[in-house]
């Protein structure tokens, strides 16, 4: 990267969250401290705290997505911001409006924060770069590029589970090509230092660059999961593939899907993670994803939490 | 111009002292982070009073956030009984403006709705900007405005007062 990190506002404080690359440690941790002081907040009579009243949020979605906009969406409720959905795909960019058009139209409504997915990678970048000063992106996925609030919940559920990232071995399996979140993931736990992140999957689906981060590289699932203490499933992602990639999703399942014997390769105490929505029978067994060693329900739940440290943070840094 | 402080320790007698005749067994006692955190432990050791002790972080509900922004180490609030009908005993260090006492009982609520709240400071320096008062208070301290009170705590738990320069803590 070249030039300011332009994620940071020249105090060095978050101002826009586009990318778990190059985000500084202290940001990552400080992220993941808020968030767990949020987590009881769902638990509670009234769930919900007063930093953002007042506030308008606006989820820009240029690309389909229940989970993503559902937890943003609770995340800003419970900060009693005022939150208004958008699925652009439907509207006026079919009409031929230009995205920087749409936001400017948005930003003299008096929006106060952009939450962005689009299919392009760069686009929140886009955003960022044209919005007025006090406006703040949060990218909610950007093509294969980054999805950082995915990363970092991840990153969470992580902490939460093993406490420490110094002695991890974390293994990330599927198609990693097409997977913004694998990305997200691995530069985050770079980051956070993960002496050892590895990623599985067929040649077709694994970046040619990815060992340049610092990923180990196996072909062989058995092999790849032997002993690690994390094993993040990705989604088949079928809409991103053109071309034959793969002979079929059943020989996908053989070599690469996550069953209770693959698994048993891992440590006995292994976290089973994948960020939805799943392909039963495709990258992942239903008695693995329902089993013991799941925490892909919690996941869920710490995301709400991760997305509420994300934009208090934000809007608090102005 | 400096203040000579009194012992952390002696305040948290006299303030124990002057709580004991108002104190029941079921008074839930809540300590405001850090240094009330600190206090309401000793308190509730002193008093071994039913509800197990309650903590507050008020980062979520300050009036400053909007020009600070958030405040960079949040403790999680954890209040392990039903607000809802408890006779509940705010507990902080040092009471000076009352916003993080508003603060404080702006969150409570969002937890239930308390039979009473009552408020236990071990100093009360002065310079109220909200009509907020103590009912227990160990002193009152006369220090200037641009100093601040702080409450340590040694690795033997022992309490002590520290005087700082606004800015410089």
């Amino acid at each position: 990267m070249t030039g300011p990190n332009p994620q940071l506002d020249s105090h060095g404080g978050l101002r826009h969250l586009l990318t778990t690359e190059g985000l500084p440690r202290e940001i990552i941790l400080h992220i993941l401290d808020t968030a767990h002081s949020f987590l009881s907040i769902g638990e509670r009579e009234i769930k919900k705290v007063p930093l953002l009243r007042g506030k308008a949020i606006f989820n820009l979605f240029f690309e389909p997505s229940t989970r993503t906009r559902t937890t943003f969406e609770i995340a800003a409720k419970r900060l009693s911001a005022d939150v208004i959905n958008l699925n652009v795909g439907t509207s006026s960019q079919s009409k031929g409006e230009t995205l920087l058009d749409t936001v400017a139209n948005l930003s003299a409504m008096h929006a106060d924060m952009f939450v962005v997915r689009h299919s392009q990678s760069g686009a929140a970048h886009l955003i960022a770069r044209h919005v007025a000063p006090y406006i703040h992106v949060v990218n909610a996925g950007d093509g294969r590029h980054a999805h950082p609030t995915q990363g970092l919940l991840d990153m969470f559920t992580i902490r939460h589970y093993k406490k420490e990232f110094a002695s991890l071995r974390v293994a990330i399996v599927g198609d990693v090509l097409h997977s913004r979140v694998a990305r997200s993931q691995i530069h985050a736990l770079t980051t956070l230092g993960v002496p050892e992140v590895r990623a599985i999957g067929p040649r077709t689906l694994l970046p040619t660059n990815v060992s340049d981060l610092g990923v180990h590289v196996y072909h062989d699932m058995a092999a790849g999961l032997k002993d690690v203490d994390v094993v993040i499933m990705l989604r088949l992602q079928n809409e991103r593939m053109n071309g034959a990639l793969l002979p079929s999703a059943q020989e996908f399942f053989k070599y690469y899907g996550l069953t209770p014997e693959k698994l048993a390769r891992a440590k006995p105490d292994a976290i089973v993670m994948h960020p939805g929505p799943m392909n039963r029978g495709i990258e992942i067994d239903s008695s693995v994803a329902d089993g013991r060693q799941s925490v892909i329900l919690p996941q869920v739940t710490f995301g709400i939490a991760v997305r509420m440290a994300v934009m208090s943070i934000l809007a608090g840094n102005a | 111009m400096t203040t000579s402080l009194p012992q952390a320790e002696e305040l948290l007698a006299a303030l124990a002292e002057r709580m004991r005749p108002a104190v029941t067994p079921d008074t839930a006692l809540i300590g405001i982070h850090t240094g009330g955190v600190w206090i309401a432990q000793r308190l509730h050791q002193m008093f071994s009073t039913r509800p197990p002790l309650g903590t507050v972080d008020v980062s979520f509900y300050r009036d400053d956030y909007g020009s600070r922004g958030l405040h960079p180490k949040i403790k999680p609030s954890d209040i392990p009984f039903d607000v809802t009908g408890a006779d509940i005993v705010l507990v902080d260090d040092v009471l000076h403006t009352g916003r993080t006492i508003r603060a404080a009982m702006n969150e409570l609520f969002d937890y239930g709705r308390p039979r009473s709240i009552r408020l236990a400071a071990l100093v009360d320096r002065g310079g109220r900007q909200l009509p907020i008062a103590a009912q227990f208070v160990g002193a009152e301290l006369d220090v200037a405005g641009d100093e601040q009170i702080e409450l340590t705590r040694d690795a033997a738990g022992r309490l002590g007062l520290k005087l700082n320069r606004a800015g410089a803590a």
